[in-house]
């Protein structure tokens, strides 16, 4: 926890990673195609509120956004039956490291002073190149609307008749993405994809299409850095629509945890060791960040200097 | 409530020994899930939230036992101070044992967690959405179980202290079974 600690000191009463990000309220309509994977009620066709946060993977909730390479979705579901579904994902399709472990020690490692140090740790963690090939190739965008947002963890869907199905998803935009170099980002303004966003759907509801991917038998259920292959079996879920926008500061995603670990029953955690540590961590900054809630700026009007 | 018997009735004895096993394990498990973040994380977490629902059940059962049949008194020359200490510790139990399960369903419901205790069992939220309460809340289960821990430790000693320095019968009140020093005076 404390490895995410940006060089500038802890920002307090905010989320200690992905710390910058707007909520929006929404809708997830599930088509019934899911029921077949799991017996969960959000997989049964209907609509079911959802609530969410579009954020950058920083540590620094001033961070201009053109700095800040992954962008993610938390997403909460809530379904009558009185469950929820949470999920936090980002748009890289695969995640940098194997383990939490590596994971810490890439964190430290990004913020040592050592020249080295971010040599040393690839060469103990050679997956992290294919993430660093990623992160130099692929386009970025000029919208949190025509970003793709992936699981990467496996979970566990349970069907109704007791069967298990290793899964990870994604939400696909129906927004076409349309590449920007950084260098025009950063011209846009330091907060240009909270402005562009509450533009966008000012002027109307934004959709993703949720799809669950199925692994075959074999598959590298434990290490997210492990994209499989393309091939796998997909089923498109559902639909989410994203109707509001909302300012962090006193909007409902604010004081919610975005812990992968709160599932409904028909979904539970698989061999992949993300998921737990993450809902440890996540516990641990939401903890730190509510105890600091007066240090963070609640109003438009404590905001101001 | 003090009654003249020389022990808690066999129902007291029972609940209290099964007690004093969950709740060990519950500060236990306690601290080992603040303290990881590996995949046993989540089992501890999926242990210590029914475990503690248990135990308010059964701090309430033992709460109406107790009203009902009271503890056997005390020995006449345990010094005054010593009594109210035992006195006041047994008040402290209680208030333990029902407020700290309370505490962490409250301090999930403020923090808007879904308190469930088994696969689709789940509790409703018992408090309102509130940072503020939530951090009261988790400092207080956070602190209170070193308290608890605390007393218990205290609690064992003075145990100790009555079965083999005053051997008063203190101990043989609440010991699981009938031990040498009560059937002899049958021989």
């Amino acid at each position: 926890m404390d490895a995410f600690t940006p060089p500038t000191g802890v920002p307090l009463g905010h989320r200690r990673n992905h710390a910058k990000g707007i909520c929006f309220t929404g809708m997830f309509e599930a088509n019934g195609a899911g029921a077949a994977l799991s017996r969960g009620q959000v997989f049964t066709r209907g609509q079911y509120p959802a609530l969410g946060r579009f954020n950058l993977a920083t540590a620094d909730p001033n961070a201009p956004d053109a700095t800040v390479r992954v962008r993610g979705m938390g997403l909460r579901i809530s379904t009558p039956d009185g469950q929820e579904w949470r999920t936090a994902m980002i748009d890289p399709p695969f995640f940098p490291v194997s383990t939490p472990q590596a994971f810490y020690e890439l964190l430290v490692a990004s913020a040592s002073k050592d020249p080295n140090a971010m040599k040393t740790f690839a060469g103990v963690h050679p997956e992290i190149a294919a993430f660093g090939a990623w992160a130099k190739s692929a386009p970025w965008t000029g919208s949190y609307a025509e970003e793709r947002y992936n699981s990467l963890n496996s979970f566990i869907l349970i069907d109704n008749s007791g069967a298990e199905h290793a899964v990870r998803w994604s939400l696909l935009p129906a927004a076409q993405p349309i590449p920007i170099s950084p260098d025009d980002l950063a011209k846009r303004g330091p907060n240009f994809l909270e402005q562009e966003i509450a533009e966008r759907v000012r002027g109307g509801p934004l959709r993703w299409t949720m799809v669950v991917t199925v692994a075959n038998p074999g598959d590298p259920t434990a290490d997210p850095s492990k994209a499989w292959p393309e091939d796998r079996r997909t089923v498109e879920v559902g639909t989410l629509t994203v109707q509001q926008i909302q300012p962090e500061r006193d909007g409902p995603c604010r004081d919610i945890n975005f812990d992968p670990t709160v599932l409904p029953t028909g979904i539970r955690t698989s061999d992949d060791p993300f998921p737990a540590a993450r809902s440890a961590v996540y516990a641990k900054s939401f903890d730190r960040r509510t105890a600091e809630a007066k240090d963070y700026p609640r109003t438009a009007t404590d905001a101001k200097p | 409530m003090i009654g003249d018997r020389q022990r808690f009735t066999p129902l007291q004895r029972l609940l209290h020994w099964l007690m004093a096993v969950c709740i060990l394990a519950m500060l236990f498990i306690g601290v080992g899930m603040v303290s990881t973040v590996m995949p046993k994380y989540l089992t501890l977490v999926s242990i210590h939230k029914p475990l503690g629902i248990a135990i308010l059940v059964l701090a309430l059962v033992r709460l109406v036992v107790r009203l009902r049949f009271g503890a056997p008194s005390l020995p006449a020359d345990l010094p005054g101070p010593m009594k109210v200490a035992a006195q006041l510790s047994h008040y402290a139990f209680y208030v333990l044992m029902i407020a700290m399960p309370l505490i962490g369903w409250g301090m999930l419901s403020a923090a808007a967690y879904p308190v469930v205790l088994f696969r689709g069992v789940r509790l409703p939220a018992i408090l309102p959405q509130s940072d503020s309460l939530h951090t009261l809340l988790w400092d207080a289960h956070f602190y209170l179980a070193f308290v608890f821990f605390a007393l218990i430790l205290l609690h064992v000693a003075a145990a100790l202290f009555h079965a083999l320095i005053r051997r008063d019968g203190v101990f043989e009140a609440m010991a699981p079974v009938s031990t040498h020093d009560e059937v002899a005076p049958a021989e």
